[in-house]
């Protein structure tokens, strides 16, 4: 018995399985939508089944958010969600929808609508408008769209942005879909916290969209094809370039990390250390005492942070928790981490938005009960399902500490 | 039929059948479909002998084809029939017989030669061509060769039998040890039974009793004062977790040890080995290391991932072979049928037995065993058990196909389906019914209830041999007493505490030589589970009982 039987080995660790039944507890959709089968039948369980035969796969599985809380919970490191969205690519044979393509190329739509942003925001905002989006192709008529801008951080960052080649480090920059077309200003907030503590900011050689939405809605080929070409251009940016490549936003970085390896087959190991989160980035130089970071005297905000379920996953919430605590004027409180429910494209979908809210019903309480200034959080899904389905505003920590800051203490104190 | 087997046995009968393996319920489907009053016996529950402790394999014969022409024949034809009128019993697999470089590639031109002159389609295929259909297979073999192998649910296909047998009017009474004989002489009138969980003894009568008992036919023979000279030999087994394979693969050689991986319902099966053993011992079986040695030794030989899958239990079963040289290891016995009029061998008249054979020729031996029946009680009928099908395996009706194409079936809905077949309709449903009791496989509480009304269910052991409950990789851990709880409805909360310990207890006996990786954390998972969280051992039903 020496030679054999070692260990089990398994592709997602299924069976390391001890139908402890953990992942179940921790699921946010079934709690709410009894349709779910659950992660662990979903997953393990109905990947036996599936082994035998590919007819047993069961539809059902659609309703998966792929928040990953399954595998955080599981004691024996079983890739439960991996399972379940490796089983949805391989066996739902089902044409994509028109309505999930449009959601899944957030890029695409991006470029298509910021040169005529104004009009795009009016329209998306009007009630008839989101009437027959509901009506026709499905995309729920409760749901906000997030306004798209008309000049896109790139071209901010080409034309406007402060020299950056002056710094004598620097760092990669992925901005992703939403700073780019929706959101520019936290990439500058990026930009300026890191020239404050001494880096200089470039761009990737090409940037497309990290793929999250197109994995999830089963446009697996073109998401490869995508992320190929970013691993190129963070593969130059890392080993040739020596740059740790930074994020501002989790789900990006997550899929980059853990779903480019797991869910489309792509070795990243020689890059994967090398990317993390901005605040990941910046506590650990602050740790170190690499850097020191100053802040305004006068500024006060009572920020409760959330806990984005990809953050639970890559275990990076101690890092934005951990810097925001270090901002004298704010008052931190921590929410209990619980999925939010909208899951990227997931809450957007008509039949998704009910279980999409029910999961996010006891966070939205808790958060309209703290009396908050800003609700905190590394993903920008995240923030458009609390500042739609509550009264608070939400931020990402990075732009909470640009506004904390005081950029030209800080410079002075990383000068070297 | 209630759960205590509470059907009014008749006192009389035309012909009583001992052992309610494959072969009996067989016999006591033929021989009620003639028109015969029938009964039949089982001392513990169907199956619970070598037709539940073997390969689930459907052999195309290609195995026997060429150290036993007649027995291949025998099987290709039956496995025709099964095809047919057993469709939710079998899977049509297909299967290979591979070379490896360590074995002689000329002896599969024999092999192919002694299946064709057994009427078994046999066909040569690049190995590549292997590789591809059925990726587990060694991708060092020099030689495939395609056959019609598949998989049959040795369960199911009794429990099916059973369930005919009784439509066609025959008694059924499991936990009913035959104890003696009735005789007028030396010709046999009868049974005396003994009702295992009363004690209770119950005479029968008969004009003619057909032993179909296995390896245990040796006993019950016995008590007419007859030698039959059996050999037993045993064949060991291991499970593993989940499917490795999808086709069966054989290895193309002399029949020799751990040469067979069957895919079986959610599992993978891979034996046997063949070893003989006392007569006495065919009660206990237990796998030894040197078995799980051999049968991952030479599994891994014709499916490398053997080597780092994980094993869910061992077993052992015991072949009825009847011997007839001094074969040390009993695979050069022939695995033909044995059917004996007892008045002609031995001067006892109103007496069969019928033994030997294989789970793969059970039809063709209770055709055998009916028509020696038939002849001998001047009962003129035409056995029809190979062209009517099966309970459960009638040809469909026609779905409603606009509702079928709106409801997209669920996982749990496909298994009970492949479980019963056209039998799934008389599972019920409701929100409370369609809960899952074994999530491993997909068992619901309506599936329960439906085998404690309708399938001679007494214990968990007796239901998971009608469903499938706890045999997935949990072995029980969950579903044990969640299913125990059902079981307390039917027979009280004592009988069922005590129940759900034993059948913990069967459960471990399996895990046990194989105890290491995943398996041994799940034993530790169960046992926390049961004796921490539960509190069954530590005399706590001892308490729970006397409480009462």
């Amino acid at each position: 018995m020496e030679e054999y039987q070692k260990e089990n080995i398994s592709r997602d660790n299924f069976e390391q399985c001890i139908k402890c039944t953990v992942c179940t507890v921790y699921c946010p959709v079934l709690a709410v939508n009894p349709d779910y089968p659950g992660p662990k039948q979903a997953g393990p369980d109905g990947e036996r089944y599936r082994l035998k035969n590919p007819a047993f796969y069961d539809m059902a599985l659609k309703y998966c958010l792929n928040c990953k809380r399954c595998e955080v919970a599981c004691p024996s490191n079983v890739k439960i969600g991996d399972i379940i969205q490796r089983a949805r690519l391989t066996y739902d044979k089902k044409p994509v929808k028109l309505r999930d393509r449009i959601l899944a190329e957030t890029d695409v739509m991006g470029s298509l609508v910021t040169p005529f942003a104004p009009i795009a925001n009016f329209a998306l905002g009007l009630k008839p408008v989101k009437a027959v989006m509901d009506a026709t192709i499905g995309v729920d008529k409760h749901r906000t769209f997030p306004k798209y801008t008309g000049k896109k951080f790139v071209s901010w960052f080409r034309k406007d942005a402060p020299d950056q080649s002056a710094y004598p480090e620097k760092v990669a920059y992925f901005h992703g879909c939403y700073v780019n077309y929706n959101y520019p200003q936290l990439g500058k907030d990026f930009v300026t916290i890191m020239n404050a503590i001494g880096y200089g900011v470039e761009l990737l050689e090409k940037e497309k969209c990290c793929g999250v939405a197109k994995i999830a809605n089963r446009l697996v080929d073109r998401a490869r094809h995508d992320a190929k070409i970013n691993l190129d251009s963070i593969r130059h940016a890392v080993l040739d370039k020596k740059m740790p490549l930074l994020g501002t936003s989790s789900t990006c970085m997550f899929t980059m990390r853990d779903e480019y390896p797991h869910l489309l087959g792509l070795d990243n190991a020689d890059v994967r250390p090398d990317m993390m989160l901005a605040t990941v980035f910046i506590y650990r130089l602050v740790e170190e005492g690499k850097i020191k970071l100053a802040f305004r005297p006068d500024f006060k905000m009572r920020v409760a942070y959330h806990t984005a379920c990809h953050m639970a996953k890559l275990g990076w919430n101690v890092y934005s928790t951990g810097l925001l605590k270090m901002i004298p004027g704010l008052d931190f409180v921590m929410l209990e981490s619980q999925c939010c429910g909208i899951a990227g494209t997931y809450g957007f979908k008509k039949e998704n938005y009910p279980t999409s809210q029910a999961i996010g019903n006891d966070l939205f309480k808790q958060i309209e009960s703290l009396n908050l200034d800003v609700v905190a959080t590394d993903c920008e899904t995240c923030k458009w399902q609390i500042e739609m389905s509550t009264s608070v505003p939400v931020m990402n920590p990075v732009s909470i500490i640009a506004q904390a800051l005081d950029v030209e203490k800080t410079k002075q104190l990383n000068q070297h | 039929m209630g759960p205590n087997n509470s059907n009014k046995a008749a006192k009389a009968y035309d012909v009583i059948i001992i052992g309610a393996g494959a072969t009996g319920a067989g016999t006591a489907r033929d021989c009620s479909m003639r028109g015969l009053k029938t009964l039949l016996v089982e001392r513990l529950d169907f199956t619970a002998g070598a037709t539940g402790r073997n390969h689930g394999l459907l052999h195309s014969g290609a195995r026997y084809a060429v150290t036993d022409g007649e027995s291949a024949t025998e099987c290709i034809k039956e496995n025709m029939i099964l095809r047919r009128i057993a469709r939710h019993c079998v899977e049509e697999t297909g299967g290979l017989f591979v070379t490896l470089p360590e074995d002689d590639l000329e002896y599969q031109k024999l092999f192919v030669d002694s299946c064709r002159a057994a009427g078994i389609q046999a066909d040569v295929i690049d190995p590549k061509e292997a590789i591809a259909i059925e990726p587990a297979v060694n991708h060092k073999i020099i030689g495939a060769v395609k056959v019609p192998d598949g998989a049959v649910d040795p369960f199911r296909l009794t429990t099916a039998n059973v369930i005919d047998a009784q439509r066609h009017g025959a008694d059924v009474l499991t936990y009913h040890e035959m104890v003696d004989f009735l005789r007028d002489g030396k010709t046999v009138t009868g049974v005396k039974l003994r009702d295992a969980r009363t004690g209770e003894e119950k005479t029968f009568e008969s004009r003619l009793v057909i032993n179909a008992g296995g390896i245990w036919g040796h006993a019950i023979a016995a008590k007419a004062g007859i030698t039959i000279n059996m050999f037993p030999a045993k064949g060991a087994l291991l499970i593993f977790g989940h499917r490795v394979n999808n086709i069966v693969i054989n290895r193309c050689r002399k029949p020799a040890d751990a040469d067979i991986l069957v895919p079986g319902d959610t599992i993978s099966l891979i034996g046997t080995t063949s070893s003989r053993v006392p007569y006495d011992s065919v009660d206990n079986m237990e796998v030894t290391q040197e078995e799980v040695d051999v049968l991952l030794r030479e599994g891994i030989k014709i499916a490398p991932s053997l080597a780092y899958t994980r094993i869910l239990r061992a077993y052992a079963g015991v072949r009825p072979l009847i011997a007839s040289d001094n074969d040390p290891s009993g695979r050069s016995i022939s695995r033909g049928i044995v059917c004996l009029d007892h008045a002609k061998r031995d001067g006892v008249e109103g007496f069969i037995t019928i033994s030997g054979g294989k789970l793969m020729t059970y039809r063709l031996m209770a055709e055998w065993a009916t028509d020696m029946a038939c002849k001998k009680l001047g009962v003129d009928a035409k056995c029809r058990t190979a062209e009517l099908p099966l309970p459960g395996s009638e040809p469909e009706a026609p779905k409603n196909t606009a509702k079928h194409h709106i409801i997209e079936l669920s996982t749990e809905q496909l298994a009970l389906e492949g479980r019963h077949g056209t039998l799934a309709e008389e599972i019920p449903h409701d929100i409370n019914d369609d809960a899952l009791v074994c999530e491993c496989e997909n068992v619901s509480v309506g599936e329960i209830k439906y085998a404690i009304d309708k399938l001679h269910v007494n214990n968990l052991v007796n239901l998971r041999r009608r469903t499938r409950l706890g045999m997935g990789t949990c072995q029980g851990s969950i579903c044990a007493c969640r299913a125990s709880a059902i079981m307390a409805r039917a027979f009280g909360q004592a009988a069922a505490i005590s129940d759900l310990e034993s059948f913990v207890n069967e459960r471990w006996k399996g895990m046990m030589p194989v105890a290491w990786g995943q398996t041994l954390v799940e034993a530790n998972f169960s046992a926390w589970i049961y004796e921490g969280v539960c509190g069954l051992g530590n005399n706590s039903t001892d308490k729970i009982i006397s409480d009462k």
